[in-house]
């Protein structure tokens, strides 16, 4: 039972990646395409997440950590970049 | 440079947050987080002013969870907010940037303030100017700045005002 | 019984994962773009944490650690870019039909300090 609703879950995420997905191509300029990057890394953190639980193991849990702490410099380094014109201080 | 007492509660955070990522702890484990926790309080680092305004008493630990409390209850009654607009096919939005004005005094009162206002959907801070914050609001019902000062700002704070002084 | 309460928690985390991406796909401009899609990631993504905690309690200070990494950083994120978005001159529009730009006090501010 428990293991069908965690698949359930499961897929849902991965609709929602696709969803995002489709934000990522379509989006009018890139500052669109970065929000949508945003939003598809932490749904990718939650999957990772899954694939640790099902696999068993724990040291996918601290790739997850590693993503997020990328995905967050990346994000401030882009909105600095635009902000800015350089990555100066 | 900064004085001793300004980088002692980040230091105590950082060796918090490092005995959670190495649990169990072990003996060796907790001498090298103290030599090193030890060695980043002497050497001064630049912005670590900021935390030279927060003090220690219990009143303001009591209130700092209260405010943990009421911000989470904030988060999800406005996500549910949120997600009604998102799924009704009229798509009830009237967005745009207001301008509110905020009592904190302290810095990092502010910084928090505005992450809550951040972290609560339907709200987005733009721009902080001394004690005017410019936000991003989904859902204007009010063209007035102490009526929209008083939706958006006052919850939180009655708590931070306390908690940061 | 306890992994059937922690799955449906994991699930209602899965379920403002797909919302987020809805109101990333239906909604008009950058800005609520952002609102949508920002913020119920955040709840949504601390639920299935939350559940996991639930669900395996062997690595709780793991999960501990990203609940309280993801709440630091997706504000300051959000914020980040809305603040580099309205410095480009993406203005905030009403919505998908009209062009007309709604209420907005910091760019009216910029505008008259400008002239003056």
């Amino acid at each position: 039972m428990a293991d069908l609703i965690l698949f359930i879950a499961c897929s849902i995420i991965l609709l929602s990646i696709l969803l995002t997905f489709i934000r990522l191509i379509k989006g009018p300029d890139y500052m669109n395409r970065v929000v949508a990057f945003d939003v598809m890394t932490i749904s990718s953190i939650s999957l990772i997440i899954f694939i640790s639980y099902f696999l068993k193991r724990s040291i996918y849990i601290d790739v997850s950590l590693v993503y997020a702490l990328l995905s967050f410099i990346g994000v401030i380094a882009v909105a600095r970049f635009s902000e800015k014109g350089d990555l100066d201080d | 440079m900064n004085k001793l007492r300004f980088r002692v509660p980040l230091v105590i955070m950082v060796f918090g947050l490092w005995a959670i990522l190495v649990l169990p702890i072990t003996t060796p484990k907790l001498i090298i987080g103290v030599v090193l926790s030890v060695i980043f309080l002497i050497i001064p680092f630049p912005g670590a002013e900021v935390y030279g305004d927060l003090k220690f008493s219990f009143k303001k630990v009591a209130y700092f969870i209260a405010y943990i409390f009421y911000f989470l209850w904030a988060v999800v009654k406005s996500n549910l907010d949120v997600a009604f607009r998102v799924l009704s096919p009229q798509l009830p939005i009237n967005p745009g940037i207001v301008k509110v004005k905020t009592k904190l005094k302290s810095s990092l009162g502010r910084l928090v303030l505005a992450n809550s206002i951040t972290l609560t959907p339907g709200t987005i801070t733009v721009d902080i100017e001394n004690e005017f914050l410019y936000i991003h609001w989904i859902n204007i019902d009010t063209e007035n700045q102490e009526l929209a000062t008083g939706k958006i700002v006052q919850g939180f704070e009655k708590y931070l005002e306390v908690i940061f002084g | 019984m306890i992994d059937i309460i922690a799955s449906v928690v994991i699930l209602v985390g899965a379920l403002f994962l797909l919302l987020a991406s809805i109101g990333l796909l239906r909604m008009p401009d950058l800005y609520n773009r952002m609102q949508a899609g920002t913020k119920a990631t955040t709840l949504g993504s601390i639920l299935i944490f939350l559940g996991f905690i639930i669900l395996n309690g062997d690595n709780w200070s793991k999960y501990l650690l990203l609940i309280i990494f993801i709440f630091f950083t997706n504000p300051l994120s959000s914020h980040a870019l809305a603040r580099a978005a309205h410095f480009m001159g993406i203005n905030p529009i009403l919505d998908r039909e009209s062009e007309i730009s709604p209420r907005d006090d910091l760019k009216t501010e910029k505008d008259t300090e400008a002239e003056s």
